[in-house]
C-alpha cells in the first residue's frame, strides 16, 4: 500500500470518524519497500490540492523517513525551472527535486508489513503483505 | 465542423453513444452525433478537425476506428455522385501520394475481383501516387451496409481514415490470459468500456469499493488513472482463497495482475473493508460549505447477493451482552473472524450513492452496474442522490434479466437542491435472511416468476417503502 494511500484513511469505527484524532492512522512496527515508479507531474499536480499535508508529515516523521517542508508545495514548485534554451511551451516541463521527493514518498513508498493505530480509540489494524485489514469485530459497528 | 464516420462494433448497443459522448468530453471537443441507429455500426458524428477525431477514437472499445466522410448515399451511383459534391476539392490533395483502397462489407461478402471492381469505379479521383498496402501515406475504405442475409447491400459509404480505435486493449486484457480471477470477474471489454464511461484518464484517481481480483481498476489504470480498491473478502485482494481456474496451483494475487500489465505503478494499494464501515477519509463540509471530493471515479459491480453473498460487519441478530463481550476479549485473536450479516441491495446502491456524492470531486463520476429482473418497472428504481446526476444508462441484456451501467455525475454544491443534505433516509426491507433483503437474488431463484403473492404479503417493493414504526 502506497503512503499516499495512507492519507485518504481514517479510523473505520463510525464514532470516531468526527474525532481529529482520528487521523492520520499512526503506523506501528511498519515494514517499509520501495517499488520503483515512473514520475507522473500531472497526477502529483492533480493531488496536490487533496493532500492532508499536516497529517503526512506526521506520519513521515513516525516512519523516520525525511522531513517534508512545513508548507504544503505549490504546484509551480513541482516543475524544475527552465532552463533557456528550451522551449517552454512544446516539450514537458521537467519534475524539480521538490516532485522527484514528493514522488519518491507518496508514490514508490509502500508499507509491507505492520500495524496502523487510531489515535482517537487506539483500534490496531493489521498490515499484511501489504493489504491492510479494515473489518471491525462485532462490539465495534 | 466536417463530419466523420465512425466504424462501430455492432456488439453492446446501448453503451456505444455513451462512450462516444465520454469520449468526447475526456478529449475535450465538441461532439455530435449527426446519424445513429442501434442496428448500424456506421455512425455519422461532427467533430472539429482531425485531430480531434484521433483523440475521441484512439481509446474507444465499441468502435474500429474513425474516418473522414467523403460520401454516402443507397447505390453506388448516389455514393459516387455525394464523393464529387463533397470532395472534388481535397483530391489534389492526395493526388501523388502513397495509397490503398479497401473495401469493408458489414453482414456481406465481396470475391476479390468484386472489390477490385468496386475500388476501380473510384478511378475519377485520379490518383496517381504508388499503391501500398502498407503504411501507405492515405488510406480510403468502402462501406458497405447489408441487411442480414441480404442478397444486395442496402447504404454505402467512402471513408478517409483518420485513426483506429482503442478496441485491441480488449484482448490484451482478455480474462483468458489473466492470472489471477474469480467466477465474478467481469469481462474485460466491458470493465475497459466502463472505465471510459467513468472517464478514467491519466492523472486522476480511481477507487473500487468490490474490487474482488481488481478487472476493474485494472481497466481505469489502463487508460492512466492511478488506482485503489477495497473489498470485503480480503482473500480475494491477498489470492489466498484459491484460485477458481481449473488446475491452477501457487500464489495468484490482484498485485501479481497489476505487474502483468506492466501497471504496477498505477496500483496505489487495496484493503480489505466494507462500504458501510468505510475507512475511508468521509470529510465534512467545510466552514465556506463546501466539501472537498478527493476521488475522480469510482467505478463498481456491486454483489448482487446471487454468486456472491451480500454481507456487511455485523451479527445477524442484535448482540447480548455476553456475547458482546466475547468479542471484545478475543477480537485480537489472530483466528478471530468478524462476523458478516446479509444486507438489501437497495440499501447498499443508496450507500454507493451517498459515498460517491461525499468523496467525489466535482464533476467526478460514479459508474456501477445493477441487476433487474426483466419484469421489473425499469426506469422507477434507478437509485438517485441528490448530489448526483444521471448521466447515462446503459443496458446489457440476458435472457430472463438483465444488468445496466449506470453513470452518475457529481454535481458542484452549488447545483444541489437546496434541501439536499436534510433530506430523510429511506427505509430498507427488514430481515436476517438473504432473501428476505434482496428482491433481485429472491426473483433470480425463483426464475423470475411473478411475484404477485410475495407482493401481496409481506413484502413491500423497493419504490414505495413501509413505514416502519
Amino acid at each position: 500500500m502506497k503512503l499516499l494511500t495512507l492519507n485518504f484513511l481514517t479510523c473505520a469505527i463510525k464514532t470516531c470518524k468526527s474525532s481529529p484524532s482520528s487521523f492520520p492512522l499512526h503506523p506501528r512496527d511498519a515494514e517499509l519497500e520501495i517499488v520503483e515508479a515512473d514520475l507522473n507531474l500531472k497526477f502529483l499536480e492533480n493531488i496536490l490540492p487533496r493532500l492532508m499535508w499536516d497529517e503526512l508529515r506526521v506520519v513521515v516523521d513516525e516512519l523516520g523517513l525525511p522531513t517534508l517542508p512545513p508548507t504544503i508545495p505549490t504546484r509551480a514548485d513541482l516543475v524544475a525551472p527552465s532552463s533557456p534554451t528550451s522551449s517552454s511551451s512544446s516539450s514537458d516541463p521537467a519534475p524539480s527535486q521538490t516532485a522527484r521527493d514528493l514522488h519518491r514518498i507518496l508514490i514508490e513508498t509502500c508499507v509491507r508489513e505492520g500495524k496502523l493505530v487510531c489515535g482517537n480509540c487506539g483500534h490496531e489494524y493489521a498490515v499484511k503483505e501489504g493489504v491492510a485489514n479494515f473489518l471491525l469485530p462485532a462490539h465495534l459497528v | 465542423m466536417p463530419e466523420y464516420l465512425v466504424r462501430l462494433a455492432q456488439v453492446h448497443e446501448s453503451f456505444r453513444k455513451a462512450e462516444l459522448f465520454a469520449l468526447g468530453e475526456l478529449a475535450g471537443v465538441t461532439l455530435e452525433i449527426v446519424e445513429y441507429h442501434e442496428n448500424s455500426p456506421f455512425c455519422i458524428v461532427r467533430l472539429p478537425s482531425d485531430a480531434a477525431a484521433a483523440k475521441v477514437i484512439s481509446r474507444s472499445i465499441l468502435s474500429l476506428g474513425i474516418h473522414e466522410l467523403w460520401g454516402r448515399g443507397p447505390s453506388y451511383e448516389a455514393l459516387h455522385e455525394s464523393v464529387k459534391i463533397n470532395t472534388s476539392h481535397l483530391w489534389a490533395k492526395y493526388k501523388d501520394v502513397s495509397f490503398k483502397f479497401t473495401v469493408d462489407c458489414f453482414q456481406g461478402t465481396r470475391t476479390t475481383a468484386e472489390q477490385r471492381d468496386i475500388i476501380e469505379s473510384f478511378s475519377y479521383l485520379a490518383f496517381e501516387g504508388p499503391i501500398r498496402m502498407k503504411d501507405p501515406e492515405v488510406s480510403f475504405q468502402v462501406f458497405e451496409h447489408y441487411d442480414e442475409k441480404a442478397p444486395h447491400p442496402k447504404y454505402f459509404y467512402l471513408g478517409r481514415f483518420i485513426a483506429e480505435s482503442g478496441r485491441h486493449a480488449k484482448s490484451t486484457y482478455d480474462l483468458k490470459k489473466r492470472h489471477y480471477i474469480s467466477t465474478t470477474s467481469m469481462d474485460a471489454e466491458l470493465a475497459l468500456l466502463t472505465a471510459n464511461i467513468a472517464l478514467a484518464a491519466p492523472g486522476k484517481i480511481f477507487f473500487d469499493p468490490f474490487m474482488g481480483t481488481g478487472g476493474f481498476p485494472l481497466a481505469a489504470a489502463h487508460f492512466g488513472a492511478y488506482v485503489c480498491g477495497s473489498d470485503i473478502d480480503g482473500r480475494s485482494i491477498r489470492g489466498t482463497g484459491g484460485s477458481s481456474r481449473k488446475g491452477q496451483v501457487g500464489k495468484r494475487d490482484v498485485a501479481g495482475n497489476f505487474k502483468q500489465y506492466g501497471l504496477e505503478g498505477h496500483y496505489l494499494g487495496a484493503f480489505v473493508s466494507d462500504l458501510t464501515n468505510t475507512p475511508l477519509r468521509l470529510p465534512a463540509p467545510s466552514n465556506n460549505g463546501i466539501r472537498h471530493g478527493y476521488l475522480d471515479g469510482i467505478i463498481c459491480d456491486p454483489p448482487y447477493g446471487v454468486r456472491e453473498g451480500l454481507k456487511v460487519l455485523g451479527a445477524r441478530e442484535e448482540l447480548g451482552d455476553i456475547e458482546r463481550s466475547n468479542h471484545q476479549a478475543r477480537h485480537k485473536d489472530p483466528t478471530y473472524i468478524p462476523p458478516k450479516r446479509p444486507y438489501s441491495f437497495m440499501a447498499l446502491l443508496d450507500d454507493i450513492l451517498a459515498f460517491a456524492a461525499i468523496t467525489l470531486v466535482e464533476g467526478g463520476r460514479l459508474s456501477m452496474w445493477m441487476p433487474t429482473a426483466n419484469d421489473e418497472d425499469v426506469e422507477l428504481i434507478i437509485p438517485t442522490n441528490p448530489f448526483l446526476e444521471l448521466v447515462s444508462v446503459c443496458v446489457q441484456p440476458f435472457n430472463r434479466w438483465s444488468r445496466r451501467l449506470l453513470t452518475y455525475r457529481r454535481l458542484p454544491d452549488s447545483e444541489a437542491p437546496a434541501d439536499a443534505v436534510t433530506r430523510v433516509r429511506k427505509e430498507y426491507e427488514k430481515g436476517v435472511r438473504a432473501d428476505e433483503l434482496n428482491a433481485f437474488r429472491r426473483k433470480f431463484f425463483e426464475g423470475f416468476k411473478e411475484a404477485d403473492k410475495l407482493r401481496a404479503g409481506d413484502y413491500a417493493p423497493e419504490e414505495t417503502p413501509k413505514k416502519i414504526g
